[in-house]
């Protein structure tokens, strides 16, 4: 009796120890499908600025959940996405947008890469087209001629 | 012949890139500020000491003032505090306390033992203000000047190497520092 008494307490106890964390992540409604839609959205899209690598709707920190409540706020006064994200980024720049929008700042960052596989495309290119002349006039000098006896007529006549 | 070397010479112009990349990448734990040279948020907050007193941005205006984020769980404002009330002392400029997140009572206890270095403390309990500063973890201080733009941000606690590296040459020379 004793024994069955201190177990519902003791699991009483973890389950109170346990419900502030069920309450850590996202958990809130708006009154709207279309405006939980777009709640869900925006803290995606959001770096949470102490886990640096997590969202907004991930991070169990609590200035994330100071954040999805600004958020909320804005969404129910009426703020457009757009406004949304402007609040944040003149606050916490474009760091805090987990895909920064195409501006001269990010200009680079989005360039880079298609630079670099143009480079890479056009540096192959002209390879390949050199090694094909090359081995059309047949003086590579790269390779010691292939005469391993199988080369047809032509190539010493 | 020289071709051969290309590709070796291509690898140690990538390796001295990544080294640099590697040596000169921005600590990720510091965020520039886009709100350096931008006027501070105004505010009108309760008084930590008194609720029915609020600490307003305005009443700051035509005075340089430090704006330092804390709260009583932090503990690099515990390593900070020191050199807090050394700058206090020094009545080189005021400092304006952000109680961030923190609990009123614990808050005050804090400060009777290990005194208390700000001239106006707000209170921001529920952490909204802090958001329209940009901040995102204790401590951190703003250098605000008379004009109500932000000039400086400093994230972590202030060393006596910091003041007299990043804070003193932003500060106006003379003794008018809570004047003109």
């Amino acid at each position: 009796m004793m024994r069955a008494a201190l177990r519902s307490g003791v699991l009483a106890a973890v389950l109170l120890l346990a419900a502030p964390f069920a309450h850590a992540i996202a958990p809130t409604r708006m009154p709207t499908p279309a405006l939980e839609a777009r709640y869900e959205r925006l803290i995606h899209g959001f770096r949470c600025m102490q886990c640096q690598d997590e969202s907004l709707a991930n991070s169990p920190v609590s200035l994330a959940a100071d954040m999805r409540r600004q958020i909320r706020q804005m969404l129910l006064a009426g703020a457009t996405d757009q406004q949304i994200r402007d609040f944040f980024v003149s606050r916490y720049g474009y760091f805090i947008l987990f895909k920064p929008p195409f501006v001269l700042k990010t200009a680079w960052l989005w360039l880079t890469p298609v630079v670099l596989l143009a480079t890479g495309a056009v540096s192959a290119a002209w390879v390949i087209r050199r090694r094909a002349a090359l081995s059309a006039r047949g003086d590579n000098d790269e390779d010691e001629p292939l005469d391993d006896g199988l080369a047809g007529p032509g190539k010493h006549t | 012949m020289i071709r051969y070397f290309i590709p070796v010479a291509l690898f140690a112009v990538l390796l001295v890139l990544l080294a640099l990349g590697i040596d000169q990448a921005p600590r990720k734990d510091l965020v520039p500020s886009p709100l350096i040279g931008k006027p501070a948020p105004s505010f009108s907050l309760p008084s930590l000491s008194d609720p029915s007193k609020p600490v307003t941005s305005t009443a700051l205006r035509g005075h340089w003032y430090l704006f330092n984020v804390w709260g009583t769980w932090c503990v690099s404002c515990h390593i900070e505090e020191p050199e807090l009330l050394a700058i206090a002392r020094t009545g080189r400029v005021p400092l304006i306390g952000l109680d961030w997140k923190d609990s009123r009572r614990q808050a005050i206890a804090y400060l009777q033992a290990k005194g208390n270095p700000y001239q106006q403390i707000a209170f921001d309990p529920g952490g909204l203000e802090a958001i329209h500063w940009g901040v995102y973890g204790a401590p951190e201080t703003f250098l605000v000047n008379p004009q109500g733009i932000i000039v400086y941000k400093y994230i972590g606690p202030i060393t006596p190497g910091a003041w007299a590296r990043d804070f003193l040459p932003r500060l106006p020379a003379t003794d008018a520092v809570s004047g003109s």
